[in-house]
């Protein structure tokens, strides 16, 4: 029985991981290319209303992603524009294309369908049904067969077509560019773009195509929320999942395979969220681990200067702070007593640990270094 | 060099990216089958032409001003603060603690007290980003992001447990003291006699901080030398380091004003309005200090000017979602246009312009 809610866990690591991990490899091809895109999130929720809207209308899935993907991909060109053409603010770019997103989904909703911003619930040919790999078992015959089976049946079979494509784009992607000159251009494009116009090989044009790339896995992700892992469209159903990509990016340093493994570690957070409402521990567990972490920022800052020790040193009181809180309030009834780990410290880890990434304490992630810089050909 | 005199780079420029804005939403009206002079008479009427409509155009005024000043001052440092949500989400941990935890005698105290919380809080919320940007070179724009989604976390944490009051079911604090209440536009109306202005429109004293802050913050950057500091190091931070600005020391300041800003706008919308903590109390205000810093030009006289056209948009917005299938969200559609042609999109944006004074100046 334990066995087969871990598998169930897996399974649903591996839907909501597949959104993150689309966009966490749309990212990629961009910034790779030396485009920052903060824009990722209105992609996704631009593609998703497009897409369930059209697979609505014309009651066709594939109709609908093809024109999620169309509405993802405008987007990338206006960022494209913005930020390769104009050579404007990339960051201030992808801003404004998220709140373009955020604002034109729900005005043309509510025009379109004059239901509040949303889309009416997509019937049978506007989804993507789950594939039943041969000789799967539906889950209500699950607990009677043996782990292999579950194996199969739950964690590998009945995915909707996109879970396969995101997986399969994993290795695609690191074929691309790793393995062809393509990629080898686009890698150095981010890295040094006078090189490659050196080389005779166009800056701009190398720019545009990861930007389009981008909008293109942006879209499938986006029809995949809308037309998949659910059966409508709604208002900001896109819920950061842009921001959390783009923090599976950085955790995972740009890197294809990182990224799959960033993904799915985001995606189990997200599975345990909703699976468990709540995660028991002994209090002293739970206050040993957080005066461990305060121990360690005050052993690192013992040597550093003014500033580390006023920020860092009190970071660590504050953890420690919570530590005695709990030992506080578990006083009476034994150390042992269960306490409730808060879901939104569950829900909170992904950025918790970008954040901690970031900071360089566990490995350093370098972003391509000419992320976020106009190319600006010498006259 | 310059083709455009320097008063037409600062009022042509915005004005120019607020005409082309006005012309896109004016088109999508048009294109959801409503009309746009109808829509922009509808605005004016319920928010320029009706003291409560003013009432509530200057309480969303006072929100942008504040997180408009936050965006603009880390803007001259050449720090991009996406943060202001979260700074302001924590702001009002800091105003709710303050108004609930101590017994003030009197609001004007307890606006004291409780800006100081606002600020301490919004302060300490920004300084994290701004110290792993300045000592471990984590980009802030990130790390802002990453602190909005936890401070979201944070406020949701206490909204449903240690704040929330027994047997409630809503996500909110208590309600403050009565001794905390701030006296709106419509209290002080009455106070001049004027009975009937304002009517229950949410406006009220902060927005003379809000005011402050501006000049404060016009003072502190043009005329102080740790504005020429914050300036020096936003042109360039070489040079800046050259001529002995420690860029560590102009970060953390300027992110900690930055945030403390942003957590002031909670005096505003928590101990001002709700009078309570609620869930989502920012509704994106923060988001649009951005629109209104880059509207403004990163001028305070600029930030409150944009900062009027949004709290106008914000209300005209209400009104249209009321009378019309305008749906609020058309102003969100507006805001993004203002960023895209403001921030991105300015070479676009001046290359009439200066086509035009270039051939003025040929005669």
């Amino acid at each position: 029985m334990d066995f087969l809610i871990l598998i169930q866990v897996l399974d649903s690591t591996l839907r909501l991981a597949t959104p993150l991990l689309l966009v966490c490899l749309a990212g990629l091809f961009s910034e790779r290319a030396g485009i920052f895109d903060i824009g990722l999130e209105g992609k996704i929720l631009a593609a998703a209303f497009v897409s369930a809207a059209v697979a609505y209308t014309t009651g066709s899935v594939w109709v609908g992603l093809l024109a999620g993907i169309g509405a993802s991909v405008m987007l990338s060109a206006i960022h494209g524009l913005a930020s390769i053409t104009l050579k404007g603010d990339q960051i201030i770019s992808g801003v404004a294309i998220n709140f373009l997103a955020a604002g034109l989904t729900v005005v043309v909703a509510q025009a379109w369908f004059g239901q509040g911003g949303r889309t009416p619930p997509l019937q049978s040919g506007g989804r993507f049904e789950p594939i039943n790999f041969p000789g799967a078992i539906p889950s209500k015959e699950m607990a009677d067969v043996g782990p292999v089976m579950q194996l199969y049946s739950e964690l590998l079979s009945g995915h909707s077509l996109l879970v396969y494509v995101a997986l399969l784009t994993v290795p695609l992607s690191w074929f691309v560019l790793y393995q062809t000159r393509f990629g080898l251009r686009l890698r150095a494009v981010g890295e040094n773009p006078a090189a490659v116009d050196t080389a005779g090989i166009s800056v701009v044009g190398m720019r545009y195509a990861a930007v389009i790339i981008c909008g293109v896995l942006c879209g499938i992700a986006g029809a995949y929320i809308a037309t998949a892992l659910q059966a409508s469209f709604t208002k900001d159903m896109s819920a950061g999942r842009g921001f959390i990509a783009l923090a599976a990016l950085i955790f995972a340093k740009w890197r294809p395979w990182y990224a799959l493994g960033a993904c799915l570690l985001f995606g189990f957070f997200f599975a345990i969220d909703n699976r468990f409402q709540n995660i028991l521990l002994p209090a002293w567990s739970l206050s040993g681990v957080l005066l461990l972490t305060a121990f360690g920022l005050a052993g690192y800052v013992w040597r550093k200067d003014l500033l580390d020790k006023i920020v860092l040193g009190g970071l660590g009181l504050g953890v420690a702070f919570v530590s005695v809180l709990i030992v506080a309030s578990a006083w009476s009834a034994g150390l042992s007593t269960q306490i409730k780990i808060p879901v939104v410290f569950i829900q909170s880890l992904p950025y918790i640990l970008t954040v901690v990434v970031l900071a360089g304490f566990v490995g350093k992630a370098i972003p391509p270094r000419s992320g976020g810089v106009p190319y600006v050909k010498e006259k | 060099m310059d083709v455009m005199p320097k008063w037409a780079d600062v009022v042509l420029v915005p004005l120019f990216s607020l005409v082309l804005a006005a012309f896109l939403s004016a088109l999508l009206i048009l294109a959801i089958g409503e009309s746009p002079g109808e829509a922009l008479k509808l605005m004016v009427e319920g928010t320029l032409l009706r003291s409560a409509g003013w009432g509530y155009m200057l309480y969303y005024t006072t929100n942008f001003i504040f997180t408009g000043l936050a965006v603009s001052i880390a803007f001259h440092a050449s720090l991009f603060n996406i943060g202001g949500e979260g700074q302001a989400m924590m702001g009002g941990l800091g105003v709710s603690l303050v108004c609930l935890f101590i017994p003030w005698p009197h609001w004007s105290l307890a606006i004291v007290g409780a800006s100081v919380g606002a600020a301490v809080f919004g302060m300490i919320w920004a300084g994290l980003p701004a110290y792993l940007q300045a000592k471990r070179g984590s980009h802030i724009v990130i790390t802002t992001i990453m602190f909005n989604f936890i401070a979201a976390g944070i406020l949701n944490f206490f909204l449903v447990g240690a704040l929330k009051p027994k047997g409630s079911m809503d996500p909110a604090t208590a309600n403050f003291p009565a001794s905390t209440h701030l006296p709106t536009f419509e209290d002080m109306a009455q106070l001049l006699g004027f009975e009937k202005m304002f009517r229950s429109a949410p406006a009220n004293v902060s927005f003379f901080i809000a005011l402050l802050a501006c000049v404060v913050v016009w003072y502190l950057i043009w005329r102080s030398p740790l504005g020429y500091e914050i300036r020096a190091l936003g042109k360039s931070g070489p040079a800046a380091r050259y001529a002995g600005v420690g860029s560590v020391k102009i970060i953390m300041i300027t992110m900690m004003i930055s945030g403390a800003l942003c957590g002031l706008m909670a005096v505003n919308t928590t101990q001002g309005e709700s009078e309570r903590l609620i869930l989502n109390f920012t509704e994106g205000a923060g988001f649009i200090g951005i629109a209104v810093a880059l509207m403004g030009r990163s001028h305070p006289v600029g930030v409150f000017l944009a900062a009027l056209l949004f709290g106008f948009l914000y209300q005209g917005g209400a009104e249209l979602a009321l009378w019309t299938k305008i749906p609020r969200e058309m102003i969100i559609v507006i805001q993004a246009l203002v960023i895209l042609f403001t921030g991105a999109l300015t070479l676009m944006v001046r290359a009439p312009l200066e086509q035009l004074f270039f051939a003025i100046r040929r005669g």
